[in-house]
């Protein structure tokens, strides 16, 4: 474990607003770190916890689940359900050893592409002070 | 049934008709001005004689009381009639000689002027107003009192009458217009504002809505209506000549089978009540927009004059002002109410700067208050040189404070617009004699309500929101739900009319095309490992999954999903994916992005 240990950050983002929100960083040229891999996602209400327990097993630092802000989502209320399942998903990853910060819900809306950025260099900052994840390294050993 | 003559005609009437009733019937005129179809026959006035010639006992009577009985028979209009007419007339004009209802009856029979000493009363004693508030509004708080030439219409002991209730339905009957009701009770009248004229006049609980209402039909307001709340009064239904009064009428919720619809609920106008500074609701003088076009509709309280409020009394409307300011961005552009523009108002307050000066005379000041002119359309901005050219003054800078407060002389009685000009960076004080609030559009207070029975979201500015802010600006994520006006956000007449044609054509795009096609990414439900457990029904929110009892599974209706996969990430068999999105597929990315 060192410091200079880039983590590695899936986000399941929603097409409707933080894809779009990630889409809308890039064309207006912000920089925002490269840790961040994005799997698009129709909607947050679509991530199903599994998505996020493989990501981990397969060795991610950090998982962000990116929705439309309360009451606008696409979907009608999508959010809320990603919202319930991360709620409960914190329980679990806390039980299974892998800190409840590493799995992270935010709200971006798509004229957002400032928060994106704003949110993935948090995210990285955060995982930087967290470290690797551990399941990454009883994997390798 | 009996048979009787009227003038040379028989007629067969209908039995329990009086003389004056069967005589409307064959549209002969008789005059009369204490009848009232609501009301008990009463032979007060005098007017409505007639001459009995065979069949009753000969010589004068009353047609109003006159039972039309079979053989009789009558003339309407002898010497001997008209004589007597003549005669009553001069003395209800001796009586009554500035009333103009008498003097226009005196007139038509040829009585110009009377011969007995002229006083100047002006209650002809009919009763109306004394049988009306007994007989139909089951009330009696007025009387006739005294003999003779004592005889007065008041309540007992001319005092202010615990019962009454200020309905004012003597004061409607009356035929004089003499009744002045504060005389009976000193209780506040429950006056029912118009809701058409934005409460500036008063209405009646039976009305007209609006002129060009369709169908143009009278409706009752079942709030107001004195039948309908005490079982009482009941005169519209005796008086409509179609019998056209229902008062069991309920409403009705009817089912309208429909392939798609157009929403356009429209938008709440801004409440500017809470908004204390500006004083809207304790100066007479503070309009809103919509209390402002009212006052300059045609068809509106003061029939297009632009008038002053009465300080005294809110729905009296005095002369026109000397000077006006007209407030923009009122809860619009604000970050306590509404952070988004309303759109409408910079072009609609133009229009007002213009009516003022059009309507109250060229001399008129009108400031409007401003954070920045937004005239985006087609000719919007030689409009604003136009009205600029008219010598309105256009002040930068939101207005802050309406008071009344005068600190100097000229700012005495009026109101005083207090604001920061940020071109010159000076705060002034502006004394102006109308203020007007354009107050901002908003979503309506049901919308969400809406929002949820139709399976569409709301922005978070509360109005519907559409499924592309470019591409699809009048479709929703419901298929065959499309949205028309603003509803969908503040707009204009022109934009509205183009967004609702565009909804129109989707909507027809739609019937005509027989078929719809939908998107390749939705929901599909393996049936052989379904276990039937129906969670995903009760999660879907577009009720696009139904079960099957027959081979216990759950179905996806593939025209009404939209890919949300709500039902997906919940299924606990695994059986609900979403094509493009399955579970080997997001495996196979997490893999190759942490491959790396």
């Amino acid at each position: 474990m060192n410091d200079t240990c880039e983590p590695i950050i899936v986000a399941f983002l929603c097409n409707w607003c933080t894809y779009t929100a990630a889409d809308l960083a890039g064309t207006s040229r912000l920089v925002y770190p490269a840790n961040v891999k994005i799997v698009r996602m129709m909607c947050s209400g679509m991530v199903d916890p599994k998505y996020v327990v493989k990501a981990f097993l397969e060795g991610a630092d950090g998982v962000l689940i990116g929705g439309c802000w309360p009451g606008d989502c696409h979907y009608i209320n999508g959010n809320m359900k990603a919202r319930r399942r991360v709620g409960l998903l914190h329980e679990v990853i806390d039980q299974f050893g892998i800190d409840r910060e590493r799995l992270w819900l935010r709200w971006v809306a798509a004229s957002e592409g400032n928060m994106f950025v704003e949110v993935v260099e948090e995210m990285t900052r955060k995982l930087r002070e967290l470290g690797p994840n551990p399941l990454r390294e009883k994997m390798i050993a | 049934m009996p048979t009787i003559t009227i003038n040379d005609q028989t007629v067969t009437v209908e039995a329990g008709k009086t003389v004056l009733e069967v005589a409307e019937e064959l549209k002969i005129d008789i005059p009369t001005l204490c009848h009232n179809k609501a009301l008990e026959p009463y032979g007060a006035c005098r007017l409505c004689v007639v001459e009995i010639m065979a069949g009753g006992r000969p010589g004068l009577s009353t047609s109003c009381t006159l039972a039309a009985t079979d053989g009789l028979v009558v003339q309407t209009d002898s010497e001997r009639v008209e004589r007597s007419r003549r005669w009553t007339l001069e003395l209800l004009l001796a009586r009554c000689s500035k009333v103009p209802v008498i003097q226009t009856l005196a007139r038509k029979y040829g009585v110009n002027d009377t011969r007995f000493e002229k006083d100047d009363q002006d209650c002809i004693l009919c009763g109306q107003c004394v049988r009306i508030c007994k007989e139909r509004m089951g009330v009696a708080a007025i009387g006739i009192f005294n003999r003779g030439a004592q005889r007065v219409v008041s309540t007992p002991f001319d005092e202010f009458s615990d019962v009454c209730r200020k309905c004012g339905a003597c004061a409607s009957v009356c035929p004089t217009g003499c009744i002045d009701i504060d005389r009976y009770s000193d209780k506040e009248a429950d006056v029912l504002p118009s809701e058409w004229n934005e409460g500036l006049c008063p209405t009646k609980p039976v009305s007209i809505s609006f002129p060009q209402a369709i169908p143009k039909l009278p409706v009752i307001d079942a709030t107001a209506c004195v039948h309908l709340n005490t079982g009482a009064c009941g005169v519209c239904a005796d008086n409509c000549v179609a019998k056209a009064i229902d008062f069991e009428q309920q409403d009705e919720v009817m089912d309208l089978e429909v392939g798609s619809i157009i929403v356009a609920t429209g938008f709440d106008a801004l409440d500017p009540t809470p908004m204390k500074p500006y004083g809207y609701g304790k100066y007479a003088n503070v309009f809103t927009n919509l209390e402002f076009e009212r006052l300059s509709n045609a068809t509106g309280p003061t029939s297009g004059e632009l008038l002053l409020r009465d300080p005294e009394d809110r729905f009296k409307f005095t002369r026109k002002p000397k000077s006006a300011a007209i407030l923009h961005c009122i809860g619009s552009r604000d970050v306590n109410y509404h952070e988004y523009c309303s759109r409408t108002c910079c072009m609609y307050a133009l229009k007002y700067a213009h009516l003022l000066k059009d309507k109250c005379g060229h001399d008129t000041e009108v400031y409007n208050f401003y954070i920045d002119m937004r005239c985006f359309g087609k000719g919007y901005e030689e409009f604003l040189n136009r009205v600029q050219s008219e010598g309105v003054r256009m002040i930068r800078g939101k207005a802050a404070l309406v008071t009344d407060q005068a600190i100097t002389p000229e700012e005495k009685g009026m109101l005083v617009v207090v604001a920061e000009d940020t071109l010159s960076g000076q705060v002034l004080r502006v004394p102006v004699e109308m203020v007007i609030l354009c107050t901002a559009m908003e979503a309506r207070a049901d919308a969400s309500e809406v929002a949820r029975v139709l399976g569409i979201s709301t922005g978070s500015d509360g109005f519907f929101l559409e499924e592309h802010p470019k591409l699809e600006p009048v479709s929703t994520p419901t298929t065959g739900v499309f949205l028309a006006g603003a509803c969908q956000g503040p707009k204009d007449i022109p934009d509205t009319v183009a967004q609702a044609k565009g909804a129109a054509s989707e909507a027809l795009a739609l019937s005509a095309r027989g078929e719809v096609e939908v998107a390749p990414m939705i929901s599909q439900i393996d049936p052989d490992v379904c276990i039937g457990c129906q969670v995903c029904i009760a999660l879907c929110p577009y009720s696009a999954i139904e079960f099957d009892w027959r081979h216990k599974v759950s179905v996806v209706n593939e025209a009404m999903c939209k890919g949300c996969g709500s039902c997906a990430a919940y299924c606990p068999s695994g059986a609900a994916s979403i094509r493009h999105f399955t579970d080997k597929q997001i495996f196979a990315e997490i893999e190759g992005i942490l491959a790396a």
